[in-house]
């Protein structure tokens, strides 16, 4: 195998034992945690026999390992279990609500993307100047608060005092894609102001650590156009860190949908999993938990292969 | 001769307002057409800085604040930004010291090349490429018709370095400006690139600047030489009148380390303190010492002497214990050392110590003077209290710095040769009987660096100690080794007594190796080009 | 003193905020006008003489919780990052010191550990021993070893492979002495400025939980859910649920400040 493939299909072959490592990870924690767990959730008055429906219901009757590769086969096939709430199948809940929260994630990341980008990039070209400092300072600000502040900020003033927004964001089938749009406008902002912040200081700093390089100073003084320096010589070099920053910044949004679901009420994967985790409904959890850091790891392998693609030095062997 | 630059009265300043620097008091500077003009100096001279504002450009937080550079009579100094870059490039060009770094690693090197050309509208694709396969050729680059479609990684850093001349040269410019382009480079490559870059600046009668610390380089390359010390500049002279009469003191001092020379001693005492039998080791799975066996003689200085990747320097680690060998043994005064050091005994440790080469990484910058020395004192000897003072105010006195004065400093507040003798009281403070010096000159300025070699010899007199001294540098070599042992490849090429291995080399690469030492003579480089070719 | 004049007025307002909010955690007891905990009117009372911020969904004087909150959000804040340092920072630089299998070992846990996003994490694993406070403490802890070991473990290591440690590693010096006074000292003041960091991260992470309703638990105050909690004032145009939450705002902004500022200080001593 040519070493750049061997290189590729190592870093998928890492994000599939990742993957699989963070399924295990809720039995062996369960396993791992002292007492009896269906004691210490139903509490001292359960009857013997709810607490053994209980047991039942989790598998705790059988020995964990076996537990977790009936799991894994039923996963594999789209079966999650039921849920211990509504003792629904858990495929079921997450359909509709996986299908809404990509929605918002990727509403936020087709703005957001984009705009970081430009800001950051800008920035790092006029370093020092009055535009980059209050970018920064805008950024330092919007990094330094709670999802959750910028949230209500954007509720009271758009929503509560000009009335121009819904307070919150129900989304269902019947809703047209503008409507949709339309409706979930508030949660989506929230998260393109966070993660536009994060993105932009990064993109700024990967730049400027490129403009610093020997070979940027060559390309002036072979009296290279400001423009072309920047666009032949820098881009093409920036790009791995920049892939780095944009997939980073996707993961941290795919995360950042839990708490602005909250608040919004939106109909998504967070929200589910938030109640989930206060009632401890354990498939649901898995389940849901699992697809988060799925998402988080592809985009992370994604991101890997993509600058391992990018770089001269790997692409072209000596 | 017409005048092509004239540099008047400059002025650079660095930082910001309030605590600048001056890098630059007033230097005047000319260059006619043709003309090649040598800028030596030590570290902290500001030669860089000069080389690129005789091109107008500064760098970051650097700044012009007086004096003109006329550049065919414009004004460099005060000049458009649209005029520096019609300039650059086309009319004058630069040359950096790591062409490593300096190759954009995303692109094919003649595309580099041809970047220039068509930017300038010097020349259009194909002729510019064509041009690129010539230079190349002329740079005696190997494969030259294919060398430029390779990437910069590809490329190794000599070549690499030509390649970067040959990108100089491609609108035939006025004048070049060459920052320390061997520097970084063996010497047996640095010849190679020395020839290419002289034949092509002859070939097109083009001016160049070119800086060095090294004056037996430039004076091989240069018509006349500017001295520089401190951003100001000491004497200028034709090549040949400042090599045969320099006026200042501290020309002089350039070539310090080569007026030294050792005490003649007599022979060496019964059986070596150390010796090595066929030691092999290797970095992962790279082999870089195959079978070196070794012997070293008690009292007395022995150089190991290569270019890099001789593993000259992996040889201190397996003696030291930090490599352990995956084959052969290290012998001690008669008996077999463990690999590893953790399974050397204190007595062990104690007389094996070491030098290094950047004192800047050697000492930790957290502690004071004392707390260095201190440690290894009562480590070692036990030593406590006011005998412990005492000890450590001996040593600072064994390496001539006052104690009263350098105890209670940080180890930053020091000079890079002060540093250096602190290391080297580190080692003395455990009473040791050997010594491993590795490069300890090599990034110390000329007169500091004779400095710390006078020391290690009337140490070596006094204590009895004996050295085993790693270098590339055959000038040191030649003023501080009894014997020498001369490395390629992990291997041992040659061993003898000094006199005789600079006297009558035996093995073809010890004589490529001495025959490519640059010597204070003009005409020396054509002298061993002929040489090496027939 | 003399590097405290020299800091920006961003710096000092930065600590200057840090300060008010730390003494005001401090003697809460002394400047709160009612219990923590103390029902004190009916719900949802405006702000008034007798209660300056009003009273919150339970009838409790908001001022009083605000004061108790800086108490509990940045005391429980304090103590998990330093937990979290602690470990992290001796076990980054223990593995950056023996290398080898120890460094093999440490990392690949830590990648696990890094490969989920934070507040999953911590999600999946508060769900598996159940929210409480001491529970979310140790949880939190445990993730944010990972990031705190990686830093640490990269600063260490260039002080590493720096020859007086080979020194000192030859003259026989011990483990223990070989991080605490070769290794510690030259990375402390990335570790500091690391610190302040983190604890941003983990307060803010604490604030998001608490909003959440699995960090900090009821009736205890703290700045995060007393926004959850009053929530739905704001619809009605009331600011005062904001309050709490421009509290966590400002002290994270302020930290950042001084952050910043010594980050500056650390990169222009080395040059």
């Amino acid at each position: 195998m040519p070493p750049l493939m061997k290189l590729i299909f190592s870093r998928l072959a890492l994000g599939a034992v990742t993957l699989l490592a963070v399924s295990a990870l809720m039995f062996v924690g369960i396993e791992l945690l002292p007492g009896d767990l269906a004691q210490q959730i139903l509490g001292q008055s359960a009857t013997p026999q709810t607490l053994a429906a209980f047991r039942a219901d989790l598998g705790l009757d059988q020995p964990a390992h076996l537990r977790y590769l009936d799991w894994l086969a039923a996963a594999a096939q789209g079966d999650f279990g039921n849920s211990m709430a509504s003792r629904r199948p858990v495929a079921d809940l997450l359909s509709t609500r996986l299908a809404n929260t990509m929605f918002l994630a990727c509403y936020a990341a087709v703005i957001a993307v984009p705009v970081a980008i430009l800001l950051g990039l800008l920035s790092a070209l006029w370093r020092n100047s009055l535009f980059d400092r209050s970018v920064n300072v805008g950024a330092l600000g919007a990094i330094s608060m709670p999802e959750f502040f910028v949230a209500y900020l954007l509720v009271l003033f758009l929503s509560t005092r000009l009335g121009w927004f819904p307070t919150l964001a129900r989304i269902d089938e019947a809703a047209s894609f503008g409507d949709a749009l339309y409706r979930s406008f508030l949660p989506a902002l929230t998260l393109i102001l966070v993660v536009i912040a994060h993105m932009m200081r990064m993109t700024r700093a990967a730049v400027i650590n490129v403009l610093a390089a020997p070979y940027i100073e060559m390309a002036q003084l072979k009296g290279v156009p400001r423009w072309r320096v920047i666009v032949k010589h820098a881009l093409p070099n920036a790009l791995a860190p920049i892939i780095n920053v944009v997939a980073l910044n996707l993961a941290y949004l795919i995360v950042g949908v839990v708490v602005v679901e909250v608040v919004f009420s939106y109909p998504g994967l967070g929200q589910l999993l938030v109640d989930a985790v206060a009632s401890r409904d354990f498939p649901v959890v898995q389940a849901v938990g699992l697809f988060f850091a799925g998402t988080y790891i592809t985009l992370n392998v994604l991101a890997d292969i993509l600058s391992i693609l990018s770089n001269p030095r790997l692409r072209h062997a000596r | 001769m017409s005048k092509l630059l004239d540099i008047r009265g400059l002025r650079l300043e660095a930082g910001p307002m309030g605590g600048r620097t001056t890098i630059l008091h007033g230097l005047d500077l000319t260059l006619n057409r043709g003309e090649v003009l040598g800028l030596v100096g030590e570290s902290g001279a500001g030669k860089s800085s000069a080389g690129l504002a005789a091109m107008g450009y500064t760098r970051d937080g650097v700044g012009i604040t007086g004096g003109e550079i006329l550049f065919d009579g414009i004004d460099l100094a005060r000049a458009s930004a649209a005029t520096l870059q019609d300039l650059h490039g086309r009319r004058i060009a630069y040359v950096a010291q790591s062409a490593a770094a300096s190759f954009n690693p995303a692109h094919r090197l003649i595309d580099q090349f041809c970047e220039a050309p068509l930017l300038h509208g010097t020349a259009a694709r194909a002729a510019a490429e064509a041009d690129a396969i010539a230079l190349y050729r002329q740079m005696q680059l190997p494969n030259p018709d294919q060398i430029g479609f390779r990437y910069p990684h590809q490329v190794s850093g000599g070549q690499l370095q030509r390649a970067m001349t040959a990108m100089a040269m491609a609108c035939r410019p006025d004048l070049i400006i060459f920052d320390e382009p061997t520097t970084a480079l063996d010497v047996t490559t640095q010849i190679e690139v020395l020839g290419a870059i002289r034949d092509v600046v002859e070939r097109y009668n083009t001016a160049a600047i070119y800086i060095t610390h090294d004056l037996a380089v430039v004076s091989q390359m240069a018509d006349r030489i500017t001295v520089m010390k401190h951003g100001r500049e000491v004497e200028t002279a034709k090549t040949r009148q400042m090599l045969a009469a320099p006026q200042e003191d501290y020309t002089k001092s350039l070539w310090a380390v080569r007026g030294l020379k050792r005490p003649e001693r007599s022979a060496p005492e019964a059986g070596p303190l150390l010796s090595m039998r066929g030691i092999e080791a290797s970095y992962a799975s790279a082999k870089v010492l195959q079978g070196v066996s070794l012997e070293l003689p008690r009292g007395q200085t022995t150089a190991v002497v290569g270019e890099s990747g001789s593993g000259k320097s992996t040889l201190a680690k397996v003696i030291a214990g930090v490599l352990p060998p995956s084959n052969g043994v290290v012998v001690w005064q008669g008996s077999p050392l463990p690999g590893r050091y953790q399974k050397r005994d204190r007595a062990t440790l104690r007389h094996i110590q070491m030098v290094y080469q950047m004192a800047d990484t050697a000492l930790n910058p957290r502690h004071t003077v004392r707390g260095t020395l201190e440690r290894p004192v009562r480590h070692f000897t036990g030593l406590r209290g006011a005998a412990l003072g005492a000890r450590v105010n001996e040593l600072m006195e064994l390496i001539e710095l006052d104690p009263a004065v350098f105890l209670d400093r940080l180890i930053p507040e020091l000079s890079g040769g002060q540093k250096q003798r602190i290391g080297i009281a580190r080692a003395l403070a455990a009473e040791p009987e050997f010594i491993i010096c590795d490069e300890v000159t090599s990034a110390l300025d000329q007169l500091v660096a004779e400095g710390i070699l006078r020391l290690l010899l009337r140490l070596q007199a006094e204590l009895g100690l004996t050295y085993m001294f790693i270098t590339h540098d055959l000038a040191t070599v030649e003023a501080i080794a009894d014997r020498v042992v001369i490395m390629q490849q992990g291997r041992i090429v040659e061993t003898g007594d000094q006199s005789r291995i600079f006297s009558d080399p035996q093995s073809d690469y010890t004589k490529r190796l001495l025959a490519s030492v640059p010597q204070m003579d003009a005409g020396w480089l054509n002298g061993v080009r002929q040489r090496l070719a027939s | 003193m003399k590097t405290l004049k020299s800091a920006p007025t961003t710096a000092l307002l930065g600590m200057l905020i840090l300060a008010a909010v730390l003494l005001t955690g401090v003697f809460a007891p002394l400047l709160a006008p009612y219990g923590e905990t103390e029902i004190v009117g009916v719900e949802y009372e405006p702000w008034s003489a007798a209660f300056p911020l009003g009273t919150d969904n339970l009838g409790r004087d908001m001022l009083s919780r605000m004061i108790y909150g800086a108490r509990n959000t940045v005391g429980l804040a304090l103590l998990t990052t330093g937990i979290a340092f602690t470990a992290g920072a001796a076990l980054g630089m223990l593995a950056a010191l023996k290398g080898g299998w120890t460094d093999q070992a440490l990392s690949r846990v830590i990648d696990v550990l890094m490969a989920v996003p934070p507040l999953i994490l911590a999600l999946m694993l508060l769900a598996i021993v159940g929210p409480s406070i001491p529970n979310m403490v140790g949880v939190i802890a445990v993730i944010y070893i990972a990031p705190v070991y990686r830093l640490s473990r990269a600063a260490a290591m260039n002080v590493v492979s720096q020859d007086f440690i080979q020194a000192a590693q030859l003259r026989g010096e011990g483990t223990l002495w070989l991080l605490r006074r070769e290794v510690l000292p030259n990375i402390s003041s990335t570790l500091i400025a690391e610190f302040g960091l983190r604890f941003c991260f983990v307060f803010l992470f604490i604030a998001a939980l608490s909003f959440l309703g699995i960090g900090i638990q009821p009736p205890t105050a703290d700045w995060g859910s007393m926004v959850k909690e009053n929530a739905t004032l704001i619809t009605f145009g009331d600011i005062t649920p904001l309050i709490p939450a421009a509290a966590i705002a400002l002290l994270t902004i302020a930290i950042n400040f001084i952050v910043d500022w010594m980050l500056h200080r650390a990169s222009g001593l080395k040059s």
